[in-house]
């Protein structure tokens, strides 16, 4: 393998479950060295997607490539040079963090010893402790460092830090840093954008089971065309014209959701005195207002119309 | 625990996670050894050699019951309830009384002729009356007592005891924490790793001859110890009988285990596939009573093979070439049922 040669790469994924389509014909390529991003959804279909890049479920449909090899062929070799990290998997509460690790190592050929690998994810202090006492951040901590027991050249994480607190995921977070920096690639699935926003090199937007959008994130915010969203709402029972909004100077786009009406923009210093002019002339009063640089999430919401959260 | 920076073989690896989970939770070792030795004790106190059972007879109170019970009163064991005639059945189903006497030219008996213990009370009211109606014995034999260690009931049931032991801890204690393992998504973060697969069914029954030292020396050396009984055979053919037994047992575990997804599941197939050794294979009385064509099915069965082993060793001093028989079908078992559950294991 080349050091330019892509670690992941599949064509045509598709994986149905009965009548359900989890994935429907979804390509991607992961290059080495970088972290890439599966953002979307619940139910988007980024774990199947992703069990299906780690060997664990089999494809419909596709072609699957990792490292350079296929699934099927040297499967053994292969899952020595992967970490993975899976959504949901309980660990035995009644073993040591230690005892985990050294379970996991043993599998491997090759890789760092019990103390580093607990030292690489900040647990050394806890390395007593049985898993059933350990914090939600710990434990999730403990999660990866059973991924990176053997170095891996390829990081799967899924969800790697839903449910956990602020500081636990920034530590999460500061730890992935550490594996890129040493050359790591890595492929994680999260539905939270401010996440994919603060480790991806780049993002693949999925929604029923397709990507929608690919690209670095901050390419995919400025394919909105406007850097800034101004969000409202209007006190109750006043309808707000969505054209008449759109045709102020300035805004490339208005929706309105519900009670919240959405404007993206270039130049709120420009739009928001003329919103403001335009509302009063209505006779409107704002119950709400706010401004926000764009992100992934009004990428999304541009494509698909919905929230990431809205499950 | 030590330091070990570097871990060892896998095998020995999750042989040893899975001795650890299984010692750090107290209740799975009750239920694996402390109750299964409770259970013996229960069994063994009522099935050990008692004294004469007294017989219990009723008597419906009715004209004539008088001199039925006075007839009944210098005959030796038999203790006589008199009944209001609508209590007859169900002192009868109860077992309160074993037999119901009519008073009556002739008296008539009511029993249950499907209970042995009423056929036996209904013989000796029968000559309590006849001696008192005048009949009179022509001799008196005499009797000789079976009381020998090693020919008691006890003796013949404590290595089916065994066996039983040996069957329900092998496969409930693998069948529960592969069952779990599965629930919680253990299984499958296992197989995203390198591990040899086989190497984590084959752990699962090496950690289980661990424990298999405590519970047959505990129930084993309970016995010799509580009611003397003896083991005749020689030891190492004993220890080789029960780990090939074990192994079977784990193996049939495992395969029981390879595919369901709840505890329930696997609980209900446990029971399914353990109920009819209870019932055949010659825990509590001799599968011999079982009809000829059933016999070489019966002798298929890993319990039948592995109770007929022990008391062949326990009671009868058995040697390997008289065992080798049972030894086969349980080896054939072991291997054949973990074969088969790695081929259909269900990891995800």
């Amino acid at each position: 393998m080349t050091a330019s040669a892509p670690a992941v790469v599949c064509r045509g994924l598709r994986k149905r479950y009965g009548s359900v389509v989890a994935v429907d014909g979804l390509d991607l390529e992961v290059r080495a060295g970088e972290c890439f991003g599966l953002l979307g959804p619940n139910g988007a279909g980024k774990t199947t997607t992703v069990e299906i890049l780690e060997g664990l479920l089999r494809p419909d449909e596709g072609e699957v490539e990792v490292l350079g090899l296929r699934w099927g062929a040297d499967d053994g070799a292969l899952r020595q040079r992967l970490g993975i990290q899976l959504q949901e998997t309980q660990l035995n509460e009644k073993l040591a963090v230690e005892e985990i690790v050294r379970l996991f190592r043993s599998f491997y050929r090759k890789g760092p010893s019990v103390s580093r690998v607990l030292e690489m994810v900040e647990l050394e202090p806890k390395r007593r402790s049985w898993v059933g006492k350990l914090s939600g951040g710990q434990k999730q901590r403990l999660a990866v460092a059973c991924a990176l027991v053997n170095d891996p050249d390829l990081l799967f994480l899924d969800e790697p830090t839903t449910g956990l607190d602020p500081q636990s995921r920034r530590q999460l977070w500061s730890l992935l840093d550490r594996f890129r920096a040493r050359g790591g690639t890595i492929l994680l699935t999260t539905h939270y954008m401010d996440e994919a926003q603060a480790l991806c090199d780049r993002v693949a937007i999925v929604d029923h089971g397709r990507v929608i959008a690919l690209g670095t994130p901050r390419e995919l915010v400025a394919s909105l065309g406007a850097e800034h969203v101004v969000e409202f709402a209007v006190e109750a029972h006043a309808e707000v014209s969505a054209d008449a909004l759109a045709g102020l100077a300035g805004v490339m786009a208005a929706r309105v959701d519900g009670g919240t009406i959405q404007l993206r923009v270039t130049e709120p210093h420009v739009v928001v005195p003329a919103l403001l002019a335009e509302l009063a002339r209505q006779g409107l009063k704002l119950a709400r207002f706010a401004v926000h640089q764009a992100t992934l999430e009004d990428v999304f919401v541009a494509h698909t119309g919905r929230h990431l959260r809205d499950e | 625990m030590s330091r070990r920076e570097y871990p060892t073989h896998p095998l020995l690896e999750l042989t040893i996670a899975r001795l650890l989970e299984f010692v750090r939770e107290p209740e799975a070792v009750f239920w694996v050894i402390v109750f299964p030795l409770a259970l013996a004790f229960a069994l063994g106190i009522a099935f050990r050699t008692k004294g004469e059972e007294p017989v219990y007879a009723g008597v419906v109170d009715a004209a004539g019951a008088a001199e039925v019970r006075a007839a009944l009163a210098p005959a030796r064991g038999i203790h006589v309830r008199l009944l209001h005639p609508d209590q007859v059945d169900r002192a009868l189903r109860d077992g309160d009384v074993q037999v119901v006497v009519v008073p009556g030219t002739p008296p008539t008996y009511r029993f249950d002729a499907a209970r042995p213990e009423s056929a036996l009370a209904r013989l000796a009211v029968d000559g309590a009356l006849q001696r008192a109606a005048g009949r009179v014995d022509r001799f008196t034999a005499r009797e000789q007592r079976v009381e020998v260690v090693g020919s008691r009931y006890i003796d013949w049931l404590i290595p089916g005891l065994l066996g039983m032991n040996i069957m329900g801890t092998g496969m409930w204690s693998i069948g529960f924490s592969v069952v779990w393992a599965r629930n919680r998504r253990l299984l499958k973060r296992l197989a995203a790793t390198p591990m040899a697969r086989r190497d984590y069914l084959l752990a699962q029954m090496l950690a289980r001859l661990v424990f298999l030292a405590v519970e047959a020396g505990g129930l084993l050396g309970f016995a010799a110890l509580v009611f003397s009984v003896p083991i005749r055979g020689p030891m190492a053919v004993l220890v080789v009988v029960v780990l090939i037994g074990a192994l079977a047992f784990a193996g049939l575990g495992l395969l029981v285990a390879s595919r369901a997804r709840t505890i329930e599941a696997a609980s209900g197939w446990m029971n399914f596939s353990m109920l009819p050794m209870w019932v055949v294979s010659g825990v509590f009385f001799s599968s011999a009573h079982f009809p000829a064509v059933m016999q070489p099915f019966i002798h298929a069965l890993p319990l039948t093979a592995l109770n007929d082993a022990l008391r062949a060793v326990i009671l009868d001093g058995a040697a390997f070439t008289a065992v080798g028989g049972e030894l086969a079908i349980l080896a054939a078992w072991a291997a054949g049922c973990f074969v088969i559950a790695l081929k259909i294991f269900r990891w995800t």
